[in-house]
């Protein structure tokens, strides 16, 4: 048994190991088995990795760089794991994605200085004997193209998510047709590239990838956040793919097409619960804001004091809370899962109505309140729920707009138009905490507000939700 | 300015226009207020309570606001002032008479009961917040006289049958009544011409009883309507079959500007068994039932109790008064934008000019109609539908399979032209995209981060690519490589460590 061939056998190992970890994944029973089913197959797949770098020309001060730079990258990883605030889930998955392309644009960059740059060499040679040298060439090219754009787009994902730039999308004049322009101008220069693969080929292909990424990303609102995040995600995975291509590694090809049709599945998912075309996501051409419907009068809202909520809840017998993106902004998901248990401790039937897009990541709100230990099995899912909301007494809408807004429902004029939404009107009462009454990323007043059994409670969540578990 | 709180002249008359709170409330809006002395005493409010809220206790008819409940009395009316605004319930739709002597006056007239029926006026809407009121009043009173339990027990002394219930009318009295009969333990069964209260009925824990008629239909207006003559026998023979079986009947059913409709006939009376119980909301209109005496208890010779008071709201006094004073108080904020105590008549706000009755000694009634919000404006939606994409036709089974078809071939022609080497890594990468849909495609939504960060982990396997390029002899691929396994091991560390942190908050409760 060769060094090759235990490798070869190693990577099927591990690639059947993924598969199991993504398949674990799927269910909250077998979640953490996933996970551990992950670290294992990664396992098996850098020590094959490394006896079959050690069997090959790697010298002993390759060895020690690679230590070096996987340890320092460890602790870097496991640190930040460590620190990160579950509100800050988002931004930190964002940041990992542009690792993912920057490293895919590494190796790729590699694969030319080994191959194109210099064609004398060993691997040139073997490569020339196949007869694959063009393929080669094309492999760089894609893998470079794909990672870049990653690379880049995770970038201002994560600075849109850390609200380092603003998160309103850019508009340029024709960004369609600089996107289509784009990838026309990268067809061509990868078979430009085929025939004669110079340096300066690749230089400009980098830059109009990093270029494109960018500008991608930008046009996005970031409400379509969600949506974005799981995209590059899956963009990550191509990214993989085409590396796996490039040095002809079958684990690399498998992973990453595991992960980019996987991604590219929860991004449609996202979409679908949004109401939007998948396509027009990838093309980075909504999150525009309509101003539709503005001068509409919706009549005047109520108003109401924690004081009141709490007696409001305290004489309720099911209660449902939806929150939004609001929640993770005010840190209110420990005081909310305080509620929730005074409230169950009174014999309140209290859930969770959770949209598919809120927050800023899918399963972003699951999280928060996993962490501020609310019990997963009362935390359901829109289509779950959205029939129980005509039972329930009353409804808190906590830093929720867009996902609660009648208008998706009802008024085919609206942007929101066909979005499905919770229908929380349909309950007795509902509370709406909010800071103030600015319509939501979409632009869009929500009508919500103006409903007879509607009553606003203004100021920061978590104040406010403290002040009702006071009262109670 | 002041605002003034008449004592009540109409004998009987137990409501007072404003208390103690919302005395507080008018206070913080800028006005003072003065109560005419005994002005709540019928309602238990005496003059220190009001005192103590921060009123003086005088002559309320001098004052520049004028509120009361019912339309104050000739005498009353005489001290008003010339520029002062009087806010009672005046009736204006049903007693012209009224309109004509007010007319003659100089001052202001705004009448409470006139305010329209939109969702922002909901907060001075008197007429649902008195007949809340009413519709509970109507089955306590119904529970005085009826001899028996509302709620069904098994006893030692014997197993007692619920009390049946019919309400007919399912507006906000009926609703109150349904819900109140329904608390107390009884079967409640409800009516109405309206089908779009089904749901409110069954929310309150009542059945409905439709009457299937082609005429039934959404109201526009948000009350009912006079029935045509075939919805009319239809109904008939409902009560006909309800009141011999029923124990309590309760009518609400009231049109506006027109005498109440008769529901119930002698003959469904003399069908009913000794000792049930009928409360006519709409005595005062001359009753939903044959043989009510309005403002009086009547018992029929078969031993049935017929209910006619016209007064259930003000047989609460304390809790009318005090809705009927927040009504006012809504009313006078929206009247006083700058919370100055300056009340300012907005002639284009369509609320306050449907309830002026006279404004400055010019008659303004009858108001222009007002739109109910209930149906939203048909004509700009129309247009927009239209603008709408129609969806897409899910494929038939055939259209599947010539797609599915024509992407194999397509398939096919790539992968047998793609050159040979490239063939097997082709065939892993197809698959794996298959395996990656189908293992993902039932994740739980609570999940998606989890698994996001595990993919994103995984996804980290590019350092494999990065490690078999270190040992090449260049030093820049061995500086970039080292660059590449650096960044994806944060993404390997950092990814499969964040998910297990999170996966151990999932907890089951």
């Amino acid at each position: 048994m060769s060094a090759t061939i235990a490798a070869q056998a190693a990577y099927l190992v591990a690639a059947l190991l993924f598969i199991l970890a993504l398949a674990g994944l799927s269910k909250h029973e077998s979640a953490r088995l996933g996970n551990a089913f992950g670290i294992l197959g990664m396992g098996v797949a850098l020590v094959a990795t490394i006896v079959l770098a050690l069997d090959g020309d790697a010298d002993g001060a390759g060895l020690g760089l690679m230590a070096v730079a996987m340890l320092i990258g460890a602790l870097i990883g496991l640190q930040r794991a460590r620190g990160v605030e579950m509100t800050g889930m988002p931004e930190l998955i964002a940041l990992l994605h542009s690792f993912v392309g920057l490293a895919a644009v590494l190796v790729s960059w590699n694969g030319f200085l080994n191959v194109e740059h210099d064609p004398g060499g060993h691997e040139a040679e073997l490569l020339s004997g196949l007869g694959t040298l063009g393929i080669h060439h094309a492999e760089v090219f894609i893998g470079l193209f794909i990672g870049a754009v990653t690379f880049t787009g995770s970038v201002v994902a994560y600075l849109k998510l850390a609200a380092k730039i603003d998160s309103k999308p850019l508009v340029l004049p024709g960004k369609n047709a600089l996107n289509l322009g784009s990838l026309v101008l990268f067809l061509a220069l990868t078979v430009w590239f085929v025939i004669t693969p110079e340096l300066w080929l690749l230089i400009t292909v980098t830059l109009l990838a990093l270029a494109l990424g960018w500008h991608l990303v930008a046009s996005i609102g970031g409400g379509d956040m969600p949506v974005v995040v799981s995209m590059l995600n899956s963009y990550s995975g191509w990214a993989a793919a085409a590396s796996g291509f490039l040095l002809g590694n079958d684990l690399l090809i498998i992973t990453g097409a595991l992960v980019g049709s996987s991604g590219a599945y929860l991004s449609y998912i996202m979409c679908r619960a949004m109401n939007r075309s998948f396509l027009s996501v990838i093309a980075g051409g909504f999150g525009i804001e309509t101003p539709a419907g503005s001068d509409v009068d919706y009549g005047e809202h109520q108003e109401t004091t924690a004081q009141g909520a709490a007696e409001l809840l305290g004489s309720a017998r099911s209660v449902i809370i939806t929150p939004g993106y609001g929640m993770a902004v005010a840190q209110a998901q420990y005081r909310v899962a305080e509620l929730t248990s005074k409230l169950r401790a009174k014999g309140v039937d209290v859930r969770f109505g959770i949209h598919p897009v809120a927050g800023r990541l899918p399963g972003h709100m699951n999280v928060l309140l996993a962490e501020a230990k609310v019990p997963y099995d009362i935390v359901l899912e829109m289509d779950e729920i959205n029939d129980d909301f005509a039972k329930t007494d009353v409804v808190l809408v906590i830093g929720a707009n867009d996902t609660v807004n009648p208008a998706g429902a009802e008024d085919p004029s609206s942007p929101l138009a066909g979005m499905p939404v919770l229908t929380v009107w349909e309950a007795g009462k509902v509370i709406v905490f909010k800071r103030s009454m600015a319509s939501g990323y979409a632009g869009v007043q929500n009508p919500l507000f103006f409903r007879e059994n509607t009553a606003m409670l203004f100021g920061d969540a978590k104040a406010r939700v403290e002040d009702i578990v006071g009262a109670l | 300015m002041i605002v003034g709180v008449l004592k009540e002249a109409r004998a009987g008359e137990s409501r007072v226009a404003a208390t103690p709170t919302t005395v507080q409330q008018i206070r913080t809006l800028g006005y003072d207020v003065v109560v005419a002395s005994g002005a709540g005493a019928a309602a238990g409010f005496t003059d220190s309570a009001y005192q103590a809220a921060g009123a003086t206790i005088g002559e309320a008819a001098d004052a520049d606001v004028v509120l009361g409940v019912n339309a104050p009395a000739p005498s009353q009316l005489d001290r008003v002032r010339p520029e002062a605004t009087v806010i009672a319930l005046f009736a204006p739709a049903f007693d012209p008479g009224m309109v004509e002597e007010l007319g003659r006056r100089p001052f202001t007239v705004l009448s409470m009961d006139a305010v329209p029926r939109i969702s922002r006026a909901q907060s001075m809407d008197v007429l649902s917040s008195m007949a809340n009121i009413a519709g509970y009043r109507a089955v306590i009173e119904a529970a005085h006289e009826f001899g028996r339990f509302f709620t069904g027990q098994v006893t030692a002394a014997g197993k007692v049958p619920p009390a049946k219930v019919l309400v007919a009318g399912a507006g906000v009295a009926g609703l109150a009544a349904i819900g109140t009969a329904g608390s107390l333990g009884a079967i409640v069964r409800a009516t109405d011409p309206r089908p779009e209260v089904a749901d409110q009925v069954r929310s309150l824990g009542g059945e409905y009883l439709s009457i299937e008629s082609p005429e039934v239909e959404v109201s526009k207006t948000g009350y009912a309507k006079e029935m045509g003559d075939d919805y009319k026998a239809r109904e008939v023979e409902l009560y006909a079959a309800q009141c011999r079986e029923v124990d309590i009947v309760i009518t609400t059913a009231l049109i506006p500007g027109r005498p109440a409709p008769t529901l119930i006939t002698a003959e469904m009376v003399a069908s009913m068994k000794p000792g049930s119980v009928i409360v006519d909301m709409a005595a005062a209109n001359g009753g939903n039932v044959e043989g009510t005496v309005k403002g009086e208890t009547t018992v029929t010779e078969n031993g049935v109790t017929i209910i006619g008071y016209t007064d259930l709201a003000g047989r609460l006094p304390a809790q009318a008064s005090q809705l009927y004073g927040t009504n006012l108080v809504s009313l006078l904020k929206l009247m006083t934008p700058g919370k100055d105590g300056s009340l300012v008549l907005d002639w284009d706000d369509p609320v306050q000019r449907s309830i002026t009755v006279v404004r400055g000694g010019e008659s303004a009634w009858p108001p222009p109609p007002v739109q109910v919000s209930a149906a939203p404006a048909p004509a700009p939606t129309a247009a927009a539908v239209e603008q709408v994409k129609p969806r897409k036709a899910p494929a038939t089974a055939k259209q599947k399979f010539g797609g599915v078809a024509l992407g194999a071939l397509a398939l096919f022609l790539a992968a047998a032209f793609a050159p040979a080497a490239l063939l097997p890594h082709v065939t892993v990468f197809v698959l794996a995209i298959v395996i990656g849909y189908y293992v993902i495609g039932h994740v739980h939504h609570a999940l998606h981060t989890p698994l996001m960060s595990v993919t994103n982990a995984i996804s980290g396997i590019i350092v494999v690519g990065a490690l078999l390029q270190i040992g090449h002899a260049s030093t820049a691929v061995t500086v970039l490589s080292s660059v590449a396994i650096l960044l994806a091991s944060i993404n390997i560390f950092g990814g499969f460590a964040v998910t297990r942190r999170m996966l151990a908050m999932f907890n089951r409760s």
